[in-house]
């Protein structure tokens, strides 16, 4: 017994070392990170041995989303936004697509499978340093159709300044209500079939009345800024996100891949049995039953898209405002321009929202480890 | 399924699996096409076409340029990739076969260091190696490329030790055997392809690197993907030069990847929480 006892306090105390190290530069660094944020610390004396910091509240949050110079950070988030959306279906759609098409065992796929895969193991530096080679305006992907006979494409990838899906950030307040109540009754719909006293009740009704709401008294809402100001997708974004989606589309194909193989002969037999055809086979067998994966997929995915740097400082330098990025702009602002609390205060907005995502799923994680 | 017909199924199949094999091939056959022309060879236009003499002098320019941060990041990825392995062994070992109370929290709060968008703890981290006199070279970059890699490396090791069969540790521990002798006579040696499967994720990671790179070394010690960036930054430059230098940059991690893909695909896999 005495024995058992001693083997378990070598287990803890092999642990500490990793706790403690995982403690101070984890939650310790994030601790220190948010009281940065709410401080002054930056311009001349940023860089002092004991620079000089004194605390001003949520004084740069405020300036970083309703001030006068905080538009460059509110384009960088609105880019942001459009780009997780587009990177995780781009991503997901295209690697389930592919896992499919191996799933049907073509001839050669192992091969296919390596060429599919391989942009994963490259360096972002390396494939951005490619990609902005294969954008340049006359050259690249915009020549490709002269060698089918027809005219060379004159999109700018990198450097359009054009933008679609523009809304006002004053109405910002607005819009996420209304995207709330989009997402109360898609939900509401979603469950009728299953639990329709609940749905309607939970969802559908307060969804319905929420957006009522900002339809007819939308007045009474504060704006979000005293001047109008626009934001939308920038088509300058898009090369990015093709390249993104070629970089990580081969990662969720082999996620799907080994889920589909994991599926059982059997079960594909008896629904083909059943007369369900290949489509059909996917739609209400495969792919339900790979929710988890799907579930990790948007996870890992939503994580990379928000700390995406290293790419579009390789495409575009850091100079270029079109392609802008909340993470490129943190490292901007706190190595370049020495603005620490304020880079600081970008940082946990990031941080902030990674963490909307992360939670539940580790939570979600951590519950179905107990149940076992 | 022995005996294939061609069917319009099977054509659109094929024809599909192409077209897509040719767009994931295509920048990898643009970054060598323009690594071997000569530089006078470069244009817009003909950017697709296969050069007239083949050059192979940007690669030796290019070499001779990244060496330095070649050097730096075998040095830091080895040392890095050693150090984050081994403790995230242990960890795993405990994590899978001493639970002790708490264990489960303390392994999810370890996976959400995983998951941080690595902003977040940048502007403390460049402090305090400042203070610890770290910042600038190789060691600083080591440290936090260890301490970082502890969460995935231990989420592997836990996975992997989780298949070893609980009766195994039972009838040593009833022989005798203590918390380290189980885990250097028993798990240690049933680990090698757990070994190799974390060691090449971490390789591959810690090779990849951009972001701390740049913000915690000082231009003698940038590993390769800075040293990459700097080439390729500059406007002046000829396109062979960053095309080469990309190609020696990915070669290392693409060797694993093409020689060990087996074992690259199960780390990734490994990564995504899956259990």
């Amino acid at each position: 017994m005495r024995e058992a006892s001693r083997d378990k306090l070598k287990a803890f105390l092999t642990l500490l070392p990793s706790m403690i190290l995982i403690g101070v530069f984890v939650y310790g660094f994030i601790g220190n990170t948010i009281w940065t944020s709410m401080t002054d610390w930056g311009g001349m004396g940023a860089l002092a041995l004991e620079p000089e910091k004194n605390f001003i509240g949520l004084e740069n949050y405020i300036d970083l989303f309703t001030g006068f110079l905080g538009g460059g950070f509110r384009q960088d988030l609105v880019n942001a936004v459009y780009y997780s959306v587009l990177l995780l279906a781009g991503a997901v759609g295209l690697g389930m697509f592919i896992a499919i098409l191996l799933d049907q065992k073509p001839r050669g796929e192992d091969v296919l499978r390596t060429i599919f895969l391989y942009p994963m193991s490259l360096s972002f530096i390396v494939s951005g340093t490619i990609w902005r080679w294969l954008l340049a305006p006359q050259g690249g992907v915009n020549v490709l159709p002269t060698y089918f006979g027809f005219k060379p494409l004159t999109f700018s990838w990198l450097s359009s300044q054009s933008a679609t899906l523009v809304f006002n950030w004053q109405d910002l307040l607005r819009i996420l209500i209304y995207i709330a109540a989009f997402v109360l009754i898609l939900v509401g719909l979603f469950l009728l079939r299953k639990d329709q006293g609940r749905a309607i009740k939970r969802w559908l009704v307060p969804g319905i009345l929420l957006g009522a709401f900002v339809w007819l008294f939308g007045g009474i809402i504060p704006d979000a800024l005293f001047m109008e100001e626009e934001h939308g997708f920038n088509l300058a974004t898009l090369g990015i996100i093709m390249a993104t989606i070629w970089q990580y589309s081969g990662y969720t194909m082999a996620l799907y891949l080994a889920g589909f193989n994991g599926i059982s002969q059997d079960l594909r037999d008896a629904a083909m049995l059943d007369g369900a055809s290949q489509f059909g086979y996917y739609r209400f067998v495969a792919i339900p039953m790979l929710k988890p994966i799907t579930i990790s997929a948007v996870i890992i995915l939503s994580h990379i898209s928000l700390k995406m740097f290293d790419l579009i400082f390789a495409m575009t330098g850091p100079d270029n405002a079109e392609t802008g990025h909340p993470a490129l702009t943190m490292y901007l602002t706190t190595f370049r321009a020495n603005d620490f609390a304020r880079g600081a205060a970008i940082a946990i907005v990031l941080f902030l929202i990674a963490a909307m995502f992360i939670v539940p799923y580790l939570v979600g994680q951590y519950r179905q480890r107990g149940r076992r | 399924m022995t005996t294939r017909k061609i069917t319009p199924g099977s054509v659109l199949l094929y024809a599909t699996l192409v077209v897509l094999a040719l767009f994931f091939l295509m920048p990898a056959y643009m970054a060598a096409v323009t690594a071997l022309k000569m530089p006078a060879d470069i244009s817009l236009p003909t950017a697709w076409e296969w050069p007239d003499v083949v050059n192979w002098a940007s690669f030796s320019e290019a070499i001779g340029l990244l060496r330095p941060n070649f050097i730096n990041s075998i040095i830091l990825t080895l040392c890095a990739t050693a150090g984050s392995t081994i403790l995230g062994s242990l960890n795993g070992y405990v994590f899978s076969k001493w639970k002790f109370k708490g264990s489960d929290v303390v392994f999810t709060l370890f996976l959400f260091g995983m998951f941080i968008p690595y902003q977040v703890i940048l502007i403390p981290l460049f402090q305090t190696l400042r203070s610890m006199h770290l910042y600038g070279g190789l060691p600083g970059l080591i440290l936090a490329h260890i301490v970082y890699g502890l969460p995935i490396t231990s989420l592997i090791f836990r996975n992997f030790y989780a298949q070893i069969p609980t009766a195994l540790i039972e009838s040593a521990r009833l022989d005798g055997a203590g918390f380290f002798s189980i885990y250097l006579r028993i798990v240690f040696p049933l680990s090698i392809p757990g070994f190799v499967v974390t060691s090449l994720w971490q390789f591959t990671q810690i090779w990849n690197e951009f972001l701390w790179g740049i913000c915690l070394t000082r231009h003698a010690d940038n590993p390769i993907t800075v040293g990459l960036a700097q080439l390729a930054g500059g406007q002046a430059v000829s396109w062979n030069l960053p095309m080469a230098g990309s190609i020696m940059a990915a070669m290392p991690v693409l060797a694993i990847y093409i020689f060990l893909g087996r074992y690259f695909i199960r780390g990734l896999l490994a990564g995504s929480v899956k259990e």
